[in-house]
């Protein structure tokens, strides 16, 4: 079954939240979701980069004041 | 896709500064998805012996240890994770770290003095240049 991991990095620097992005992407199965919600400026900018050379699915960014949700889908099998 | 890209970084210095650049971009590296191994060798050895790793001077600015006090109480209220816990997470998304053998002889440290539990592996020069060659980014740090 595919679950939503929520990863809270607020208050984070660097390289806490692509560390701890990749520590739950590491844990993940095919089809989960990992949602990361932080608010340091450069990791909303370096998450993406990850999950491009980690050939993920960025589902979407949502940006409220200083606070950024990233959303990523790990691929399913094929 | 950086699947099967790799990273190879020499830790040579032992200033406190120097090794945290190191472990910030080992473990950035591996969390871009390369595979990444650090080998320490002279002075970056000494920070694998046991209580040691956050122990050097600053490598500018160290004014006898003010300098590093000032540094680390910075660090600490911009909330840069320590020193201790990057290695931690290297070693728990796969780093390897690997302590040089023949400056464990000169400097005669042996096997015991070492954090055994994070070193992947205890090698010579030749293991470096065959992982170098085949690395995407390597670094003298």
């Amino acid at each position: 079954m595919t679950k939503c991991e929520k990863l809270d990095v607020l208050g984070e620097t660097c390289p806490v939240p692509l560390v701890e992005t990749r520590k739950a992407v590491r844990k993940s199965s095919p089809g989960d979701i990992i949602e990361v919600i932080g608010n340091h400026p450069e990791s909303k900018e370096e998450i993406p980069m990850a999950v491009e050379e980690l050939g993920l699915e960025l589902l979407d960014i949502e940006e409220k004041g200083d606070q950024w949700k990233i959303r990523i889908k790990i691929p399913e099998e094929d | 896709m950086a699947e099967g890209e790799k990273a190879t970084l020499i830790v040579h210095s032992g200033e406190f500064d120097k090794v945290y650049s190191a472990l910030i971009i080992g473990t950035g590296a591996l969390s871009m998805g390369m595979e990444v191994s650090m080998y320490f060798t002279f002075w970056g050895l000494e920070r694998l012996k046991k209580n040691e790793l956050d122990k050097g001077p600053l490598s500018r600015m160290n004014f006898l240890g003010l300098g590093k006090w000032m540094m680390k109480r910075k660090l600490k209220k911009k909330n840069v994770r320590e020193m201790d816990e990057l290695i931690k997470d290297f070693h728990e998304l796969g780093g390897k770290i690997l302590a040089c053998d023949m400056t464990m002889d000169i400097m005669g440290v042996d096997k015991e003095d070492l954090r055994e539990e994070v070193i992947t592996d205890y090698c010579a020069v030749g293991t470096y240049i065959k992982e170098a060659k085949e690395s995407d980014v390597t670094l003298f740090i």
